[in-house]
């Protein structure tokens, strides 16, 4: 397909950066793909499973750091499991005679045999929601309606159930879920700055560091509602999005002052709260973020001054990070940092028996662990660092952590 | 305290009595294990029956005697807390009036003590306080909120047994005074002693050292109190201009920002969009001084061309650390000296001092002092105010070169190398070293290091604007060590594999706070985070009294433009044209404060020190040998 290689390339060559900007790519690209996948007439949902998996696994592979990929990836997986389980409490006859017919089709994707629909509704259902006390309350008085189940725990399933009953095709569904995913990624923005008045009050002192479009929006909508504050800004070197966010600022008419990023152990003495964007947050309620962004977190941990992190929850990564300094960051250009005509000779290769004596480092990302963060704010509210998982359970299912098409016969 | 000390055995055994202290191990402990055994005397003295411990024997005695004097019946009890509340030269003719106004027989004696007070200053009182000066000079919270204590508990009470107390002290302070002070004094005194019951002028000492008072308090009970000790102890030395530091020059008060321009050479004009944080702080409009004052180059005979020459240089910013800034005022001061002819009908000490004084204001025109050179100029007038009267000019003037030659010599390069051996005892193979900035001890304990063989990798940290870890890094590079440039927000990627961090100060402060370029908090936060120890290299002449808790009351702000710009980055222009938008304001701090248990340790010529050792050093070492 030409868009997936498209978009591939623009990812491997990093055209495409920023979370929202890749999420949304994303979640545009698996609609067209989802769209022109031909459906099988039996096992259909299997079929698009595939499909989505077999580009989601090169788009992931084409960025890795950019984590929100993978993300959208795992929602549209979920979705599409989520569509068929409410599906196939309709069609449960039908799909009873495809696995006695098309069985070596649907090995690969079904592992086992399959005792009953009734069994498989309530497997698929064990897997796609973790044990949690709201599905065990729920699982037992209703185990014939997964439809309404499914529905109680997120916002996209509500269209659904009805879409099924009626008999739709499943793909459509699909897509009509996707688009609700879109406009969730374009929206998250305002649903997290209603929460700013709740957070900002009057003459506080906020700090933050680099440019968020998030935090911006946060900022914004606190101004609307009549709170003034100030806000200092670090200006987040080497890629001084500081500045821009700056810019924004004032446009707006927030007072704003300008610091370098060696002066923030200085000032925050001064900071009522610290509020960041992150680049995502994963599922130990750790966070990637832009570099600094952990000596920030530290100095306010110093200072006791509340760290907030908001953030959409396209950024919601089911990963645990292990060693994600080093693992889920990028390196950039020294160029940022030093000039090349200036230290050229101190760069040559050739000169020290092929190892140059000095090396620049430009890291993209700081991980900030989750006992720095005094609390995420995301699209549906307030949460503590050790609810992150919980949070995330509800977007992705088990089975979609990791995509490989190897592990797909574990379903 | 040495003057005052032969007293206290004489006096000494009676207050102490109360306490658990004995006397001889209290007059003998050094000046600055005060504070513990004053505390002591402040609980015996000011709380006696209400915590009783077994050892109190004397505080029923305390009343036994003091209520032989019915006389000073209902006021005594206001005594104790007033006496504490600072400074003691008003106190004593406070109280002694308000005896008076009780209508006692001392009313004679009371106009004395004034008039005693005003001459001897803050050596008057101590006769007749003087059991409780360690009291109130070191220990004023303690003794304070015991001594209310006591008042509150006992009430009314305790006022008779307090103020006979009083008396008692007085007699000795005629005693003591005779024996120590000027014969004049004691003389007046025994005379007023002899003439005291004529009561003549009551109402007149009673306002005049309320006044006093008023005046004195803030002085005693002020922020700078910790600083308080130190700073009499260096009175008692004799030196006057060694006193407690002053408070800064806050550039947010008007008045004296006003004075302070009438007198400027240099012609600043006040920066726009200023952060309001930082009022207290001066800011000018950069880049316009430079031309002003070059422009003036002729007119300012006053200023000697090679202090001009260095004025020049701090202001482009072409000398700049510690050090460098220190050596290069001083070498230009010896300059000043060299071509330094007395005046006729002045004296060498008095106008030499003034000339060096003037200098030094145009040097801070240019840029504020740093603690480094406020040090070597307080040497330098102290030099030069210590001169004996009978030398000639000339051997005046070698005298102080050399006594330059010396400081320089001394202080800074042989104290940097007694660093650098220090360091480089810290530095095994294999380490992996980080360093912010271009402190220069750093850059020669690794220039040494590698000298004699050492294996290592060096980080160095940078940040904007000045970049000034780019120089270190090249410096570096060229003498063949392996180097990691990375910038301060990437501090905690490359934490993982630092063993040690190096770090340069501009100055310690007493209370183990390290005042340094902005960022070395933030290094040395990471380096704590991640458990890498943090060695701080500083000369001990860098060491300064003052205390600080953050960064922001005592700062330097340097030119907000270098914010909006960045060095190679032609496309980052959004902040062009900041100064016309009021809502923003582009803050350029100079310096932080890193809280001492970031420290592991101090690296200084002394040895290797815990932060909490600084005020040890300051108090032992600073005192003597530098300002002497």
């Amino acid at each position: 397909m030409p868009d997936v290689s498209d978009f591939i390339l623009k990812l491997q060559r990093r055209r495409i950066e920023g979370s929202h900007a890749t999420a949304r790519q994303t979640a545009e690209l698996l609609r067209s793909v989802i769209s022109q996948t031909r459906m099988p007439y039996t096992n259909q949902a299997a079929a698009l499973l595939d499909a989505v998996r077999a580009v989601g696994e090169q788009l992931i592979a084409a960025n890795p750091v950019e984590l929100a990929v993978g993300n959208i990836v795992r929602r549209v997986l979920h979705i599409i499991r989520e569509e068929d389980l409410s599906s196939s409490a309709v069609s449960f006859e039908g799909l009873m005679i495809s696995e006695k017919s098309d069985d070596e089709d649907d090995a690969d994707h079904k592992g086992g045999p399959v005792l009953s629909a009734a069994a498989v509704a309530a497997a698929a259902r064990s897997t796609l929601r973790p044990r949690s006390l709201q599905t065990l309350l729920e699982d037992g008085p209703l185990p014939a309606a997964p439809s309404k189940s499914s529905s109680a725990g997120d916002s996209e399933g509500k269209s659904k159930s009805d879409k099924s009953a009626v008999g739709k095709r499943l793909k459509h569904s699909v897509i009509e879920a996707i688009n609700l995913l879109i406009e969730e990624i374009d929206d998250c923005y305002e649903d997290i700055s209603e929460q700013a008045v709740e957070h900002i009050h009057q003459n506080e002192v906020i700090l933050t560091l680099g440019r968020s479009k998030t935090v911006k929006e946060f900022l914004y909508a606190a101004k609307q509602k009549n709170r003034s504050f100030r806000v200092f800004v670090a200006e987040g070197a080497p890629r001084y999005q500081g500045h821009v966010l700056a810019k924004e600022l004032i446009q707006k008419g927030l007072e704003t002052t300008v610091i370098t990023d060696s002066a923030i152990f200085a000032m925050i003495s001064r900071v009522n709260m610290v509020i960041v964007g992150a680049h995502a947050i994963m599922a130990n309620g750790g966070v990637i973020a832009p570099v600094g962004m952990n000596m920030l977190a530290l100095a306010a941990q110093r200072h006791a001054v509340p760290f907030v992190v908001v953030a959409g929850s396209h950024k919601l990564c089911p990963l645990y990070p292990h060693n994600p300094e080093v693992l889920l960051n990028e390196l950039k250009s020294p160029s940022d940092l030093i000039d090349f005509g200036e230290f050229s000779d101190c760069m040559d290769f050739g000169a020290h028996g092929g190892a140059p004596l000095m090396h620049v480092v430009n890291p993209t990302f700081d991980y900030v662990p989750p006992n720095l963060v005094s609390l995420f704010i995301t699209d549906t509210g307030g949460h503590n660092a050790a609810h992150m998982y919980k949070l995330i359970a509800d977007y992705y299912s088990a089975d979609d952590l990791v995509i490989k098409r190897k592990s797909t016969s574990s379903n | 305290m040495d003057l005052r000390r032969p007293n206290r055995p004489v006096i000494g055994p009676k207050v102490r009595q109360v306490g658990f202290v004995t006397p001889d191990s209290a007059a003998a402990t050094s000046s600055s294990s005060i504070p513990a055994v004053s505390a002591a005397a402040a609980t015996s003295a000011g709380s006696p029956p209400s915590s009783l411990s077994p050892v109190m024997i004397p505080p029923p005695r305390h009343p036994s005697t003091e209520m032989s004097n019915p006389h000073f019946h209902p006021v005594g009890s206001y005594n104790p807390s007033e006496q504490i509340l600072g400074s003691p030269p008003a106190l004593s003719p406070s109280r002694s009036s308000r005896f008076d106004a009780d209508g006692s027989d001392f009313g004679g004696d009371d106009d004395e003590s004034v008039a005693l007070s005003g001459v001897g200053g803050g050596m008057t009182p101590k006769s007749s306080l003087l059991m409780r000066q360690p009291v109130t000079k070191t220990a004023p919270l303690v003794s304070e909120t015991r001594k209310r204590d006591s008042n509150a508990s006992k009430g009314k009470g305790e006022g008779p047994s307090a103020a006979p107390k009083e008396k008692l002290t007085k007699a000795e302070r005629r005693a003591t005074q005779e024996a120590q002070r000027a014969a004049k004094a004691a003389a007046k005194e025994a005379a007023a002693a002899g003439g005291a019951p004529s009561v003549s002028k009551q109402p007149k000492p009673a306002t005049k050292p309320a006044t006093q008072q008023k005046k004195d308090i803030p002085s005693g009970s002020g922020p700078l109190q910790p600083l308080a000790p130190s700073g009499s102890i260096e009175k008692k030395q004799g030196k006057k201009e060694v006193a407690a530091p002053h408070p800064r020059m806050q550039f947010d008060d008007m008045t004296k920002v006003g004075k302070l321009k009438k007198r400027a050479v240099v012609n600043q004009s006040e920066a726009r969009n200023r952060v309001e944080l930082f009022r207290h702080l001066p800011q000018y409009e950069h880049g316009t001084q430079l031309p002003d004052l070059e422009s003036k180059f002729f007119q300012l005979d006053l200023i000697h061309p090679s202090v001009y020459q260095v004025g020049l240089q701090f202001l482009s910013d072409k000398i700049s650390g510690g050090n460098a800034r220190c050596i290069a005022m001083l070498l230009a001061f010896k300059e000043v000296i060299q071509d330094y002819t007395t005046p006729p009908e002045k004296t060498l000490t008095r106008d030499l001092g003034a000339k060096v004084g003037s200098c030094v204001s145009f040097l801070i025109e240019c840029r504020p002092l740093s603690v480094s050179m406020g040090n070597a100029i307080r040497f330098l007038k102290n030099r030069i105010s210590s001169l004996p009267h009978n030398l000639s000019d000339k051997e005046a003037k070698s005298r102080l070169q050399s006594d330059i030659d010396r400081f320089i010599n001394e202080k800074i390069i042989i104290a940097s190398k007694a660093i650098v051996e220090h360091g480089v005892s810290k530095i095994r193979d294999g380490d992996v070293l980080l360093t912010y900035g271009s402190p220069s001890v750093v850059e020669s304990i690794f220039a040494y290091a590698h000298g004699i063989k050492k294996n290592f990798r060096v980080v160095v940290v940078d940040s904007r604007p000045k970049h000034e870890g780019q120089g270190l890094l090249r410096r570096l590079v060229e003498r063949g060590i392996h180097c990691t440039y990375t910038h301060l927000n990437a501090v905690s990627y490359v934490m993982h594999e630092v063993t040690r961090v190096f770090l340069g100060a501009s100055s310690v402060l007493s209370n183990g706070t390290v005042y340094s370029r902005v960022g070395t908090a933030c290094v040395a936060m990471v380096a704590h985070a991640f458990r890498v120890p943090v060695l701080v290299c500083c000369e001990a002449y860098k060491f300064h009294e003052r205390v600080q808790l953050d960064s922001i009351c005592s700062n330097e702000l340097g030119d907000p433009d270098a914010i909006s710009k960045v060095s190679g980055r032609k496309d980052l222009n959004y902040l062009d044209g900041w100064a016309q938008n009021e809502n923003i304001q582009l803050l350029n701090l100079k310096y932080d404060a890193t809280p001492s248990d970031y420290v592991s340790v101090l690296v200084t010529e002394q040895g290797m020190l815990p932060p909490t050792s600084v005020p040890v050093i300051i108090r032992e070492y600073g005192i003597e040998r530098l300002w002497t």
